[in-house]
């Protein structure tokens, strides 16, 4: 019966005599007859295992993937180089293998990682208290509404378009279960417009939503759009890239309350979409309301340095139906790989990092917007993703330039209606002004070949109102 | 406060609740020795809001020790006129000083005459060593 179970018919037998009953088909008598199929199922064959690895070798030979594209894709998600270091300790057995500790204080190089990693991501957040990492970017951001709700008994959110349409996505699943409405702000030039989040923002928002830079890659100005939450006294949690906070001003010091986001691009690869982890760092204030777990450092009887979990009353082992937060799933591995690649490139390292991915993806920017059928699609400023509008279906561009090896960027449309002809383009270190070239070359040619097939496409653009294209900033 | 104590001028919940009655409609709640020596050392306090309403057996604030987070129980009906901001501050109180610099709400009684359901001090001991 079972191919992959060794009940042999003599076991089956014996089973069925225990039971009492004479065949397998009598055990079934409880289901109604018209609920049962009567057949086997409709499966193949089975196959030997040398044929299931040709089988499988071939579809998996079908993927493409970073390291054999050229890859401008970002859209939340970067392709940064890893050093091999990261590699090295993350596979440590003592960090690879362990199952979450029920006994924490045991594994005292697992908390001191923790503790590590939570002292880095305070200190480019500028918040005085950091988690130990969460499931993934978009639920920590749902987790912030459930802290926002907690911390201000109120149940009204006001989210800007900018924030990544996967945790837009995940806080409008989790506001069923919050009761909680969600009010969206258009964005303006690529920012979101802050005079409709200033008239969205009331007395009954516990929450304003904001990402820096934003989806479009778009660096918000989180101060002057935060005012208004301050106004109304409720909190503003702030998405943030971790990696551009080498050259830009941390959330704490912009008024954010909580300031969050998705941690792959630190020392983790694209693998395929994860898995990854969350970074959640807050004000002191809200230190009983956050998600997830917190290392703390302490001394022992002795007075010798040692870790603690710390604050775990908050902890659903605990408080159950009072927790805080209800997924288990720190990513402790992930934070560490984060964590390693933070300590490999230093203090100045990281800044220089910044500075590098704003001039590359400033020249990529400008050598784009140089070219006929493509334009900015906004004049904020960016650190090392932008996007711009082309003259022909982004779709069909999109596959010439595969053709040619380059994956030209993430299409905006998937996501945002209103930019349809949007093409999102991520620059990172391992983009090599070469590569830029070549993209803009691809892009061009695709472009110009995909216009003269759709003349109409966009046409109600008419050529005087083509922004500028910004220009070369350096910064820090 | 390291010896068991419970003063004959208060009232006892059977969730480990005292209530002081002032006046004719007002009360002051607090936590018993008991139930502070069980939490362990008490590092944060989670008061209502003036102005909020609590219900007799049900949840009020919560307790935080080292050990747990606890919901405290109203062993009375009414509306928080007062909370003990200090606290805040110093949560241990609680431990110190449960009936005195430890109280946590001051309360407008809604119906004094629950007062009869609860426990004196003798009765309370009672319980307490028959738990």
């Amino acid at each position: 019966m079972s191919r992959y179970t060794s009940a042999t018919p003599a076991d089956r037998a014996e089973m069925l005599a225990t039971i009492g009953v004479d065949s397998v088909a009598d055990l079934f008598e409880q289901v109604p007859e018209p609920l049962r199929l009567n057949r086997p199922l409709a499966l193949e064959q089975g196959l030997g295992e040398a044929e299931v690895y040709e089988r499988l070798a071939a579809l998996a030979e079908r993927n493409s993937d970073a390291e054999e594209q050229v890859c401008f894709l970002g859209a939340g998600m970067y392709d940064h180089y890893v050093p091999a270091i990261v590699d090295a300790i993350t596979q440590r057995s003592e960090f690879l293998t362990p199952y979450t500790p029920y006994q924490p204080e045991i594994s005292q190089g697992g908390l001191q990682a923790m503790f590590e990693f939570q002292t880095m991501m305070s200190e480019l957040t500028a918040l005085p208290v950091s988690t130990a990492g969460l499931y993934e970017g978009p639920s920590s951001v749902a987790s912030a509404g459930y802290l926002a709700i907690g911390a201000t008994g109120r149940r009204r959110f006001v989210v800007s378009r900018g924030l990544h349409p996967h945790s837009r996505e995940t806080l409008t699943t989790y506001s069923q279960g919050y009761d909680a409405e969600i009010a969206e702000v258009g964005l303006e030039d690529g920012a979101t417009d802050a005079t409709a989040l200033a008239a969205a923002v009331d007395d009954d928002t516990a929450a304003v939503f904001l990402q820096s830079p934003n989806f479009l890659g778009a660096v918000e100005d989180v101060e002057a759009l935060g005012a208004a939450a301050k106004e109304h006294g409720a909190l503003l949690i702030v998405a943030v890239d971790a990696m551009t906070l080498g050259v830009l001003r941390p959330p704490g010091e912009c008024g954010a309350d909580v300031a969050l986001g998705e941690g792959q691009p630190l020392g983790n690869r694209l693998d395929f979409g994860g898995p990854s982890f969350g970074f959640f760092c807050g004000t002191e204030e809200l230190m009983r309301k956050m998600p997830g777990r917190i290392a703390g450092e302490t001394d022992d009887v002795d007075g010798r340095r040692g870790f603690v979990l710390a604050l775990q009353t908050r902890e659903q082992h605990i408080r159950r139906e009072k927790a805080t937060h209800n997924i288990c799933t720190a990513q402790a591995l992930n934070a560490l790989a984060a964590t390693v690649h933070l300590a490999w490139l230093g203090r100045e390292g990281f800044r220089e990092l910044g500075e590098l991915l704003v001039r590359r993806t400033a020249y990529a920017r400008e050598r784009l917007a140089a070219l006929d059928g493509i334009e900015p699609l906004h004049g904020a400023p960016v650190v090392r993703e932008f996007a711009v509008r082309l003259d022909a279906p982004v779709d069909r561009v999109l596959e010439r330039c595969a053709e040619r090896g380059i994956a030209a960027g993430y299409p905006l449309g998937r996501d945002y209606s209103e930019y349809e002809d949007g093409l999102l383009i991520a620059i990172t270190e391992r983009r090599s002004r070469e590569q830029v070239d070549a993209l803009a070359e691809a892009l061009g040619a695709a472009v110009a070949a995909e216009c003269g097939d759709f003349p109409i496409h966009n046409s109600g653009k008419s050529p005087q109102t083509k922004p500028q294209p910004p220009q070369t900033q350096e910064i820090g | 406060m390291a010896e068991a104590n419970y003063p004959d001028d208060l009232l006892y919940h059977d969730q480990h609740d005292w209530a002081r009655l002032e006046g004719d409609d007002h009360a002051v709640f607090g936590i018993t020795w008991y139930a502070q020596d069980s939490l362990g050392e008490v590092v944060f306090y989670d008061p209502p809001e003036v102005g909020a309403t609590v219900d007799k057996d049900s949840s009020y604030a919560e307790v935080e020790s080292v050990k747990a987070v606890s919901d405290v129980i109203a062993p009375m009906s009414g509306e928080v006129i007062e909370v003990n901001d200090a606290l805040t501050d110093t949560p241990e109180k609680i431990n110190e000083d449960p009936y005195g610099g430890g109280w946590l709400i001051k309360v407008k009684l809604a119906q004094p005459s629950e007062a009869e359901a609860l426990h004196d001090a003798a009765e309370y001991r009672k319980l307490l060593e028959n738990d």
